[in-house]
């Protein structure tokens, strides 16, 4: 039975209790932090509906609003900066949304510390992803449209982090999924990319249904679906009801995130315009589940199971992502595999509790600079020549295009975990979460993520040697040169946080400032040593490189790829993600309609699996009482009417 | 006049009285349907089409405006006479908050529906009708009256006359106003059923089922309606309330069939299961855009009085009752819900979301609160807009070959690459029965829900766990139209969405820009909703 709380008395409890009491309005710039989501907005609405009046500066508008909402949200940091801890969380009412009855919702913005975090990445990053594609998609005939879905995009991502309530971070949610939907089908006259865009559209509906639920289900639990009430109500829900709303809420995050199960979209949506790839990866849209997971956490909290299903989750696709990236020859692709798998990092990290989640946003931060900086950087390469993506067509680009080198490798370096750059303060804190607990679990989650940062190693290692170093094996026409001042500046000043931003965060006290709104915990201890976990995970990682290196970089690289082991093959194959959802979901899928179009008696014994199939064959089946005999409807009623009257005895 | 002739259980006869500004919204339609029914005899074939619109048009506005501007001003009871101890007004017609709302919706709903229906698409007549209803399809007389360019102008006096009868319908006092407003609503729409241009057959066995099975139901609203004056001594609802406050012991084995029965007949009309059967075959017969406008009206009407006669009359009761609805509630979410996701005919599809719906709005209803009335109130005005644009799309999408509706879903694929604004809309109509938010359908849910667990008890959260589960299988249903409309390579038969005049254009245009602003910015109608959701009794 669902244990209920009525609204009055969940009302009563927050007015007297804690949560009430950190919740201030905005003052100052805080109260304009609106225009955190107008500015880009604004300037989807003018480049969308413009038309080709905008054309000529359109572009550089689309810049200019997504910088301004960058400086919009430093001005909001460092007010926040001088407020005291219990004072951070700053609310902007903007509307009384739905006003039915009792349930009353305002459409508000909530700033506190994850929020802001999230906000300064996504306009940054996105920004400087704006000016880089200036010089990308420069002589694109329909580049007010491209810039016009960026800006939707970061509209809509701020909406989702900013939301004050469960339903306004759906709103932000679906409208993210639109505008990527949009922005990986931009060059849809490539049939294979407008396939990549239904396949990411159909795997975020499978999500999106997942939040959808887990909505409805505090809605239906709570009462209410803002993030205070829900925070205030958890403790008065049964564990049967949390542990459903938290699995909904993991459907939902895996759905964005590409975690497993729903993983297979990311790498076919890889067919978007570079400039895409990257921002949709690593700055934004795969975060917003951990976002999403770390924001639920008193849910988590109070669900363990549906916190140990975060983690399995986490682990499994950190490997899964890890070994795909091992066997892919097309650039992109590989990133996109690692991109995966660093998500997978952060999912575990989100799972562990108070822990890890810290460190997974942090791990979030450094990975949106890296990450974003090495797409940026396979896209000058792409960019120099001439758009070509098989890595075994590379090699020694390091003479032709210096400034994509180095910065690539400070990426390199980063996902490494080599101190002192970004990603080892980040990477490292994981790791050593992951071994904080008892029983089983430390051992298990400890080294899964341990062996991932050496097959991390050694797919990056792979990635970077393949291409910047080794022999020649440029196709004849090649003549690879650097890319253009507008996109290698982006990739400078990303690739200088990809070394610097680890280091300076951890001296600033990041995880520090976090942790209010993530809940504090205890210092954990690690069933090892920390040292030696470094040091282990150091050795394991430079084994990775040097493996990389004996077959990548110090022998010859064939051409065409070799046959391979089975399991390159498979990882090859994506481990054969695309035939087990075939096989799972589809085909039965299929012949479960086909069965119910034309074969309308026969029923659907034998092909029926799991719940799409139970609620068509149950469906099929009602549908033989719908047989169009008025004297068989009229019987129902009858029938109906007698069930009704002989019930009412029965109760007198 | 069916207001006047009330019933009055005294000695001597006594005159009701009457407000005349309460009761002149209805009378003006009345009165336009008398006309319509004399301009189908006597005006001339060309004239006819652009009189009956313009008069059904004129007559609806006119009413919307005594509605707002006069009525509105006198609510009371009305057509009433004094109780048996002379101490207050019985009334057979109830002008009350709920009243006028509930009216106002079904006029402005019809006025759309209107448009829709009198779409042409080059013709001399409305395209959707028959030239000849009398006719045997396939019949000499059929072929000679469409060679002869006839025309069915009779649908718009037929239309008239059921919107009548709604707004009698929903200002019922008593329980013989009901069941005249019942047999004036629906008597109409049997007929308007049998009218479709195209599939003759299908759309007269359709006319004959709804007729068939009307009457049987009615039948029942009528036996409960006599059981509960068997109760009471009385056919006025505030009388049986009276009655059931005081207590009746050597009657009360009377009281809960007589209040089911009733509710039968209404649950009928509104598709409830296991009362339903009717609802897909009769939604597939008639022509779509009556169907339109049966979706939207009928529901609201019959949802209009089911909460007067809930909520007046036997809500004092309702622990011995209420467990049998909130069964019905649950299976008819479940079941519409679960048979939604075989369909492929979209007009029948839309018929079993119109059986969950029916379900969601029925867990309002049994919130027993105000909040519930205003949150039904509100879905049936919304869900209404939805239905009527959804139905004016399926109208328009044809076969290029016969030129009749292509209503089979694989028809449909690829609908998105030909007509993206079309196909755009209907894509935003689904994603509002789907209830996400942004759309009004999704604040209609949240209302309904809402007053359900916080007013209804163990049983409203329960419903609203089914509703929200039901909910979550329709979505895949109606994804799956947009995935087809978009993903899907179009199929070989080619369909094309014919371009309807600019009244049809603004009536689906309209519906669909609500739809949305009352998913963004609902207070205004919700406010209003609130304020009118308290019964006179």
């Amino acid at each position: 039975m669902i244990q209920l709380l009525t609204p009055a008395a969940l009302t009563a409890g927050l007015a007297s209790g804690d949560t009430d009491q950190i919740l201030h309005a905005a003052e100052g710039i805080s109260a304009y932090g609106w225009l955190l989501v107008a500015l880009p907005m604004l300037g989807a609405a003018v480049l969308l509906l413009g038309g080709r009046r905008t054309n000529s500066w359109g572009p550089l508008f689309a810049v200019a609003m997504s910088s301004g909402a960058f400086v919009v949200a430093l001005g909001i940091l460092v007010q926040m900066l001088g407020y005291d801890d219990a004072s951070r969380r700053r609310m902007v009412h903007l509307f009384s949304w739905v006003p039915a009855g009792q349930f009353q919702l305002d459409a508000g913005l909530q700033l506190d510390q994850l929020s802001l975090s999230f906000v300064l990445l996504v306009t940054f990053v996105g920004s400087l992803i704006h000016v880089y594609s200036l010089g990308y998609m420069e002589h694109d005939p329909d580049k007010r449209r491209f810039f016009g879905y960026l800006n939707l995009f970061v509209a809509a991502m701020l909406l989702l982090v900013l939301a004050d309530s469960y339903l306004l971070l759906y709103v932000g949610w679906e409208g993210v999924g639109l505008a990527s939907y949009l922005l990986i089908g931009f060059w849809n006259h490539n049939p294979a990319y407008a396939t990549a865009a239904n396949k990411a559209f159909v795997a975020n509906r499978v999500g999106d249904f997942g939040l959808g639920l887990a909505i409805m289900l505090m809605f239906a639990t709570f009462g209410r679906v803002d993030f205070a009430g829900v925070a205030g109500g958890v403790s008065g829900a049964s564990q049967g009801v949390l542990t459903a709303m938290g699995l909904f809420l993991l459907l939902g995050a895996c759905g964005k995130s590409a975690q497993f199960p729903l993983q297979s979209w990311l790498g076919d949506a890889m067919a978007g315009p570079t400039p895409v790839s990257a921002l949709i990866h690593a700055a934004t849209m795969v975060t917003a589940g951990v976002y999403l997971v770390v924001r639920s956490h008193w849910i988590f909290e109070a669900a363990p199971t549906a916190q140990l299903a975060v983690v399995i989750v986490g682990a499994i696709t950190l490997l899964f992502g890890a070994i795909v990236g091992c066997a892919k020859d097309d650039i992109k692709k590989a990133l996109a595999a690692s991109t995966m798998s660093q998500i997978g990092y952060m999912m575990l990290a989100a799972g562990l509790g108070p822990v890890g989640a810290v460190f997974a946003i942090f791990h979030l931060l450094t990975h949106g600079f890296f990450k974003a900086g090495m797409f940026l950087g396979a896209g000058s390469v792409m960019h120099g020549m001439d758009d070509q993506v098989d890595m075994r067509g590379f090699g020694a680009l390091n003479t032709a295009m210096k400034t994509t080198w180095v910065t690539f490798g400070l990426g390199w370096l980063a996902i490494l975990g080599i101190p002192p750059f970004s990603g080892f303060w980040s990477k490292d804190k994981i790791i050593e979460a992951a071994f904080v607990g008892e029983g089983w679990r430390p051992w298990v989650f400890g080294f899964v993520t341990m062996i991932g940062a050496g097959i991390t190693a050694f797919y990056m290692s792979r990635l970077f040697f393949m291409t910047f170093h080794g022999r020649k094996r440029w196709p004849k026409k090649a003549h690879p040169h650097e890319s253009p001042s507008l996109m290698t500046v982006p990739m400078i000043i990303l690739s200088v946080g990809s070394g610097l931003l680890g280091m300076a965060l951890t001296w600033l006290g990041f995880a520090g400032w976090l942790a209010p709104v993530v809940g504090e915990h205890e210092e954990g201890h690690p069933v090892l040593a920390p040292l030696t976990i470094t040091l282990l995970t150091l050795a394991i990682v430079l084994f990775g490189v040097w493996l990389a290196w004996s077959r990548y970089a110090a022998r010859s690289v064939p051409r065409t790829a070799p046959e391979g082991s089975l399991l390159t093959r498979a990882a090859r194959q994506d481990l054969y993600q695309d035939a087990v959802n075939e096989g799972a979901f589809m085909r039965p899928g299929i012949h479960v309609m086909r069965a119910l179009v034309f074969t309308d008696n026969q029923g659907v014994d034998g092909a029926a699996r799991g719940l799409a199939a139970l609620i068509g064959g149950a469906s099929s089946r009602l549908r033989r009482i719908q047989n169009g005999y008025a004297r068989s409807y009229a019987m129902t009623m009858l029938i109906g009417v007698v069930a009704i009257l002989g019930a009412v005895w029965v109760m007198q | 006049m069916t207001t006047v002739s009330t019933v009055v259980m005294a000695d001597t006869f006594t005159s009701a009285s009457i407000s005349y500004s309460a009761l002149m919204p209805m009378l003006i339609v009345f009165v336009v349907a008398l006309a319509e029914v004399l301009v189908a005899g006597f005006a001339t074939r060309e004239s006819r089409h652009a009189l009956q619109v313009g008069l059904s048009l004129i007559g609806l506005l006119g009413a919307l405006a005594a509605l707002l501007l006069g009525a509105r001003f006198h609510q009371g009871v009305t057509a009433s006479v004094a109780d048996a101890a002379g101490s207050r007004q019985l009334g057979a017609v109830v002008v009350d908050g709920p009243t006028i709302f509930l009216q106002a919706g079904v006029l402005v709903l019809a006025l759309l529906a209107v448009l829709i229906m009198s779409e042409r698409l080059g013709g001399i007549g409305a395209d959707a009708f028959t030239p000849m209803g009398a006719a045997n399809p396939g019949s000499v007389q059929e072929r000679a009256a469409q060679r002869a360019g006839l025309t069915t102008s009779e649908a718009f006096p037929l239309m008239m006359l059921a919107v009548g009868g709604m707004m009698l319908f929903v200002a019922a006092g008593d329980l013989l106003t009901l069941f005249v407003g019942l047999e004036v609503l629906s008597l109409p729409l049997y007929i308007l059923t049998g009218l479709a241009r195209r599939r003759r057959l299908l759309s007269q066995e359709a006319a004959l089922k709804y007729f068939l099975l009307g009457a049987f139901s009615s039948a029942f609203l009528l036996f409960g309606a006599a059981l509960l004056y068997g109760y009471a001594g009385s056919v006025y609802l505030s009388e049986i309330a009276s009655a059931i406050s005081a207590g009746q012991p050597d009657r009360e084995v009377l009281l809960v069939p007589g209040v089911l029965l009733v509710l039968v007949g209404l649950l009928f009309k509104v598709g409830a299961v296991p009362f339903h059967s009717w609802t897909p075959d009769v939604y597939q017969g008639a022509p779509t855009p009556v169907t339109g406008f049966m979706a939207a009206c009928t529901k609201l009407a019959a949802f209009g009085a089911m909460l007067r006669v809930v909520y007046v009359g036997a809500a004092g009761d309702r622990w011995n009752w209420s467990v049998v609805v909130v069964v019905i509630a649950a299976l008819t979410m479940i079941v519409g819900a679960v048979m939604s996701v075989t369909q492929t005919d979209v007009k029948r599809l839309l018929a079993y979301s119109s059986i969950a719906h029916a379900g969601f709005i029925l867990t309002g209803v049994l919130a027993f609160d105000v909040t519930g009335v205003s949150a039904v109130m509100f879905y049936l005005v919304t869900y209404g807009l939805t239905t009527i644009a959804a139905f004016g799309i399926v109208y328009l999408v044809r076969d290029v070959q016969s030129g009749s509706e292509a209503t089979h879903l694989s028809q449909w694929a690829g609908l998105g690459r030909k007509h993206p604004v079309a196909a755009a809309t209907f894509a935003f109509l689904m994603l509002a029965f789907a209830g996400i938010p942004l759309t009004s359908g999704f604040v209609a849910k949240l209302g309904a829900f809402g007053a359900a667990v916080g007013h209804g008890g163990a049983s409203g959260a329960v419903l609203a766990v089914i509703g929200v589960l039901s909910s979550a299988i329709t979505v895949f249903v109606y994804v799956r139209i947009i995935v087809m409309m978009y993903f899907t390579e179009p199929a070989e038969n080619a369909v094309e969405v014919v371009s309807p005049s600019i009244l049809a254009k603004v009536a689906i245009g309209f519906c669909a820009v609500l739809t949305l602003a009352l998913g963004i910015a609902p207070k205004l109608l919700l406010d209003w909703a609130a304020n009118a959701s308290l019964f006179l009794s």
